[in-house]
Order: C-alpha cells, then structure tokens, then sequence
C-alpha cells in the first residue's frame, strides 16, 4: 500500500471536476443525479454533503467510492482513478446500515478486510484489538452483532473503515439511526479519531447541526439535478462539548440552514462560495 | 429454459447408452451406475414409439397414449377434489389455532406429525372406514379413499401455511385495530386474511403437487382401478419384456405433475394483485 | 401469561390432547366393539409393538439406515449443485422448472424402473430414490440462500475490492447456512417416508414397508399399526434432529427467510 509520503503534500484527496452522473442515459427513465461537481479536498480535509433527500449527496460519495461511475467529468482520488484507488484501499467506507456480518463475532467483522487482504492471524488480532479499543468497544470483541445497541454496531462498522488506516474515510449518514444523545457523543469520538489519523473524510449527512460540527466545510447541496450550491468553510475553535452552545456554531448553522434555503449567506472569516 | 433442460437430459440418457456398459459400473460390491442394455434404459425413441403402440396384445385395445391420457385425467381429477378439500380444512384449521393459543400449542404438533404417516398405512383404514359411511346418500366409491388420501396430504401445507399468514402482521397493526375495538372477527376479515394471501397461494401450490402424490400412492394402496398410479405399477410388471412400457406411464405421471404445476402458476398469476410476493 | 406457563401450555397441551386421544380411541374401540380389522385400539397395537420388538427394531435400523444414506448423499449433491447455480445463473433456470416438475411426481414410483437399472437385491434402488426426493427441497432452499445477499454487504466487499471466490466465501456461504438447514428439515421427513414407500414397489423387503404391506395383506391390522408406530417414530427422530440442526447453525442470527 503507498505511503503517505509517497504522495506530493499538494495531491488533493479527492478531486472532482465536472463531474456528472446520468442513470439510465439516453433512455426516457433518465435521471441525472449529479451535473457540473466542482470539489477539492485537501489531504486531512473533513468536508460534510448536506441537502434535501434527491440532491444527490449519496451518489457523490459513490462516485468518490467507485461504486459509481460517473457520465461526466473527472474524479481523482489521491491523483489516481477511483477504480484504483479502490483497488489499492486507499478508502474506508461506512455506509448507513453497519452492515455487520451476523454470523461473525464483532472481532471477526472488524478483522475483515485484514483477512482479505492477507494480514497474517496474529497482526489481524492486534490490530482490531486497537481498533475497538479507539472506538470504546474493547470487552465486545467476542460478542455477536445482534447482541449489540445500533449505536455500537455503528461503531464497530468505523473501526472496520478505519482498519486498514486509510488515508479518506467515506460515511454515508452512519448516524443516522441513532438518538440524539448518543450521535453527538459519536460525532465527539468521530472528530478525535480524525485529528489522531490525520484522514480526510467525506460525510453525507441530513442534519446541520452535525455538519457544521464535525466540518471544516460544509457542502450544501440542492436537487434536480443535484449540485452544490454553497460550499461554507466552519473556522471554530476545537471541537468539544461546549462547542454546540458557542454563538460562532450558532452562526454557523443559521449560514447552512440559509444555504440550504436558496437565500444569500453572510459568513466571516473563512468565507463562503456560491456556486 | 425448461424445454432446453428437457433436451439436454434426453442427450444425457442416451449419451450414456453410448458409452456405458451393458452391466453398469460397480465400486465396492455395489452397482453405482445404472446397466445401459436396452432392457434396463431403452431408447428414448423406443419410449415414444411404444406410445403409439397398442397397450394391449389383446385385439381392439386402445393405444398406450390413449390409456396413459385416460389414466391421467382419472388421477386429475380426483386430486382436485383432495386439493379443495385439502385447502378447505386447512384454512379452517389455520383460523382454529390462530384463534385459540391452547389449539394450536396442542394441535399444530400433531399436524406436522401427520405427514410422517406413511400412505400405505392409511389405506386399509380409509377404506374399511368407508364402507361404512355414505356422503350425500351415496355409498362409500373407491375413489373417494383415494381423494381422502389425497387431502390428507394437501392440508397440512395449506395450514401451516396459512397460519403463519394468519399470524405474521405486524404488531403495530393489530394494535392499531385494537384501539377501534375491532372484534376478532372483524379483525380476521380485514387485517389477518389479506394479509395471509401471500402465504396462502404458495402454500396451494404445494398443496396441489402434495394432492398429486397423494391420490397416485393412494390409487396403489387401495387398488382403485382407473388412475396413473395403477398404471405404473401394472405396466412394471412387464419391465422385463417390454421395458418401454413402464416408462410410458412414469413420464404420464410427470406430466399430470406438471399439468397441475402449470394451473397453481395460472392461479398465482391471477391472484398477484392481491400479494405482492411477501411470504415467498 | 407470564413465560413459565406459556411454556407450560406449549408442552403440556399437545401431551393432554395426545393422551385425551389415545383414551377416547381406546373407549371408542371398546365400547362400540370395533373389530380389529376395522380399527386396531391402542392397546392392541402396543401389545403386537411388544411382541415383535426385536423385528421392529431390525426393519427400523433399515429403513432408517435407507434414509440416511439417501438424505446425507442428497444434500451433499444438492449443496454442490447449488454452489454450482448461484455462480452461473444459467443453471439455476434449467434445474427450476425441472425442479417444480419434479416436486409434483411421486419419485417412489420410479423405484421399480430403477431395481430394473441396478439391482434388485441392493437397497441402491431405495437409496436413490431419497437422493432424487432430499435433492430438490435442499437445492432450492440451498440457491435462495446462496442468492440473497444483503445488498450493503455486497457494496461492502466491493468497496474491499474483493473477489468473487472471496464474496461466496465470506459472505453467501456463511450467509446461505440457515437457509440449508430449512431445506434440510423440509427433506428430513420426506426421507424417512419415501425410504418406506419405496419398499411397496418391489426390491429387497427388509424394511418397515414391506412390514406394513404384509401386515395389512393378512388384515393383521394391529401389527401393521405397530410398525407404522415406528415409522412415525423414525421421521420424528429425523425431523426433530434436522430441527436442532436448524436451531444450531442459526443461533444468533436474525433469520430474515
């Protein structure tokens, strides 16, 4: 697997340009979900997809993943191709439902992708033994996912993405099913596990608050055909718990939730762009 | 796709004549591979040809298709009537033990156990029994043994199944109508039995290729004169001189097999707006 | 109802109606003096179970044995083909319809065309007539299972930029398990009779069917009572086993059939 150093500081993790994706081209059931996706994204880069249901948020993330492929324009992942990006793991995902095999215990799923990819037995131990340790799970590795919260299946479905320390996370609203508390006590453990790994990440998600604490920009997204209107860059100071009662997030969130409106938006320092 | 697997299994059969040997292949004492002289495995053409043939040697007997078609049809019938009668009881006992716990804690076990009864018991009892009944006024006919039998075997997959569509709703909406004090019955006629559509019809289905094997054993078992399964065994009994005919009446009883097949797919077809496949 | 006497229904009520049915059986024969060969009572039937214990025995360990032969071959057949179908789709639409017209025959019929092409003096015929019988309830339990991937574990393995042996491996076949051991419960019994009543249509007689058979045929209705008593026994011991099995190999899975 490439080094880090192997890549030049100035390759953006992920690169789309005039990317597009039509399903079903050239035939009446043609939808185009994404059309004209100009984003960079910097190496360490926390960047959130935010729009109504239909913008195309999730497909965007697909195409990063090469689980799609795009009908337009270019997407480069590390300066290579998403198909050999995915080839090289360079990402992990984690999608919407954990998506843990039952059969296996919560250790065997997190191992996974090692025991694909040839890690030896006792590597595989010691590294989903760290793993759950980072996502608070250590004593449940010998556990069975159904005997686990939805909350917990979620983070077991991290510390898999996170196995093979990939240098781009990809989450498809992983919180999507939890309760308020426990996501913001989620968001809290998601935001420190970035800054220790140092990964970019692209997170699609519903809710602004989350957005705008978890970012360092915000992608706000509007539908038919789906395209990002405003990328909103959150300068604030470092994430902890009281940050979600500092005026500056409040701020921050009123810019979004006017983003998402259509109206125009004010936002100092780091500053807005409308597309 | 079907026919295709026919052809290609009718090349196997005589790609195998071919090749085997006349004595089959033995490993360890025991004969793995079937003999392939003409007496064990005749030809396919010898088959179809023989159903051309008189059935008979004696003078003015119908050809071996004739008898096979009539046969059929006799077996047909009679397991319609055991998959209708089948499907009745089942659907009653369905509702029985969805209505009372303690019938089906008690009764359900005894429905499965049912079909480890092997038919042939059941014959000499069906019939006995019915010598001394009489249905609508009229005297106990071999025949209705072998639809008895035949719905012996259908009803169990029709209650199984239909119970667990009577049982599978939901819990938010059984509540639901038990916040507009529905009574049972309403209940049963507007929420259980829609519901219970979708497992209801793959379980006629089964029931109906269940009836088909029912009223075949049940025509051996009680010696009823008429259908396919006296047939087969009739015509087995001269394998030896005559190795086509045996054939003859195995591929009538497939077809009566896939006739039937055929109509619960017809059946399912025209009740697909009512299920949309759940329970499959 | 709290779960200890749920429970208790559970159990307790089919013993009570069993028992309620054998003394009302019992009552009725003797009552109205139902001749034997009308319907045997209980008591006669387990008199001729006693006498002829060692025979019962010795027919059961046949049949029994028929059976397992036939049900072990078949699903192991059945399990290979069905690897076989879900790779190559193809396959899974020729052995369908074939499959269905298959399900609708009565595969005993064809134990006297089969003495003819092995042997009549092998239980080979017998066997083979479980293996055809235990093979299409297993396949197609066996393909469903294989077939239906949660999708996101699919997405899941791709994003690893896994094979395709790598996905049957980690996630059909694993997955495909609890879907087997339906289609094996489903054949358990089917075996045990079918090895049975393809003892009526001729080949060696040393099994339960043929028992019955005679028994009937000299109206010793009771005896052959005692036999079919075995017979139930045997599929029961089958059933109940392929439904451990079941409950084994899909413990702490959410069964989503």
């Amino acid at each position: 697997m490439p080094d880090a150093d192997d890549v030049a500081p100035s390759t953006p993790a992920v690169l789309l340009r005039a990317a597009g994706k039509t399903f079903n081209p050239g035939r009446p059931s043609a939808v185009t979900a994404l059309t004209d996706i100009e984003l960079t994204i910097a190496p360490g880069e926390f960047v959130s997809l935010i729009g109504p249901s239909g913008c195309g948020k999730s497909t965007l993330m697909r195409l990063v993943a090469d689980l799609e492929q795009p009908t337009e324009g270019t997407v480069e992942v590390f300066g290579k191709t998403p198909h050999q990006a995915r080839l090289d793991q360079d990402y992990g995902i984690a999608f919407q439902h954990a998506g843990l095999l039952p059969w296996r215990t919560v250790q065997a799923n997190v191992e996974l992708p090692l025991e694909l990819h040839g890690i030896g037995r006792a590597d595989r131990r010691a590294r989903a033994g760290e793993l759950l340790a980072m996502v608070g799970l250590a004593e449940f590795g010998g556990h069975r996912p159904d005997q686990l919260s939805g909350g917990m299946q979620q983070r077991v479905a991290i510390a898999r993405a996170l196995a093979e320390r990939p240098r781009l996370l990809l989450m498809d609203e992983p919180f999507g099913a939890l309760d308020e508390m426990t996501r913001e006590r989620m968001q809290a453990e998601l935001v420190a596990l970035c800054q220790q790994t140092g990964c970019a990440v692209i997170f699609v998600t519903h809710s602004i608050p989350e957005a705008v604490y978890l970012s360092h920009r915000v992608a706000v997204m509007s539908p038919r055909p789906g395209r990002i209107s405003h990328l909103i860059g959150v300068d604030l100071a470092e994430r902890n718990e009281d940050l979600r009662e500092d005026p500056g997030f409040f701020a921050a969130v009123t810019a979004v939730r006017e983003a998402l409106r259509g109206h125009d938006v004010q936002l100092p320092p780091r500053g807005v762009e409308v597309r | 796709m079907g026919v295709l697997a026919l052809v290609l299994a009718a090349l196997a059969w005589e790609g195998y004549k071919l090749v085997g040997s006349d004595d089959g292949w033995s490993a360890f004492g025991v004969r793995l591979l079937p003999r392939a002289d003409d007496v064990s495995m005749p030809h396919l053409w010898q088959v179809a040809q023989r159903f051309g043939e008189p059935e008979l040697s004696a003078a003015g007997s119908s050809s071996v298709l004739v008898a096979v078609l009539q046969a059929a049809w006799f077996s047909f019938r009679l397991s319609l009537l055991g998959w209708l009668v089948g499907g009745v009881i089942g659907m009653l006992l369905a509702v029985l033990m969805q209505r009372f716990r303690t019938a089906q804690d008690a009764l359900l076990p005894y429905v499965v156990v049912s079909q480890t009864v092997p038919l042939v018991a059941l014959a000499p009892l069906v019939v006995g029994w019915g010598g001394h009944l009489a249905v609508f006024g009229r005297p106990w006919q071999p025949w209705m043994s072998v639809a008895a039998i035949s719905a012996y075997l259908a009803f169990f997959p029709v209650s199984v199944g239909m119970l667990r569509g009577l049982e599978s709703l939901p819990a938010t909406q059984l509540g639901l109508m038990h916040c507009y004090a529905a009574s049972w019955w309403q209940t049963l006629l507007r929420l259980r039995l829609p519901a219970s559509v979708g497992y209801l019809v793959p379980a006629l289905r089964l029931a109906a290729a269940a009836s088909v094997i029912g009223a075949i054993v049940a025509e051996i078992s009680t010696g009823t004169r008429g259908g396919i399964g006296r047939l087969i065994i009739e015509y087995a009994q001269s394998a030896t001189g005559d190795p086509a005919k045996p054939w003859t009446a195995i591929i009538g009883a497939a077809g009566l097999g896939l006739a039937v097949a055929g109509l619960v797919g017809l059946l399912d077809l025209a009740l697909h707006r009512y299920h949309p496949s759940a329970g499959r | 109802m709290n779960r200890a006497g749920a429970l208790g229904r559970r159990i307790g009520a089919p013993v009570v109606f069993g028992v309620a049915f054998l003394l009302g059986w019992q009552a009725f024969v003797d009552v109205r003096h139902i001749p034997g060969y009308l319907l045997p009572s209980p008591s006669a039937i387990g008199t001729q179970l006693s006498e002829n214990l060692a025979d019962v025995v010795s027919a059961t360990a046949a049949s029994g044995t028929n059976a397992l032969v036939g049900l072990v071959a078949g699903v192991l057949l059945a399990v290979g083909v069905a690897v076989i179908a879900a790779r190559a789709p193809f396959i899974e639409q020729l052995l369908s319809p074939l499959a269905t017209a298959v399900s609708a025959m009565p595969i005993v019929a064809l134990a006297p065309v089969l003495a003819t092409m092995f042997s009549a003096t092998s239980d080979l015929p017998r066997r083979i007539v479980v293996v055809i019988v235990v093979f299409f309830p297993v396949f197609v339990n066996t393909v469903r299972g294989l077939t239906r991937i949660d999708p996101v574990h699919a997405e899941l393995m791709r994003s690893y930029a896994a094979g395709s042996w790598d996905l049957t491996r980690v996630v059909r076949l694993p997955g495909a398990v609890p879907y087997l051991f339906t289609g094996v419960r489903v054949a358990s019994s089917l075996a045990v009779i079918s090895a049975v009543v393809a003892e009526y249509f001729g080949g060696l007689q040393n099994g339960l069917g043929s028992r019955i058979t005679s028994a009937a045929s000299n109206t010793a209705y009771a005896r052959a009572w005692a036999y079919v008593v075995a017979a139930i026994l045997l599929g029961l011991l089958f059933y109940l086993a392929a439904l451990g099995a079941e409950r084994a190999a899909t413990r702490g899975r959410a069964v989503r059939h």
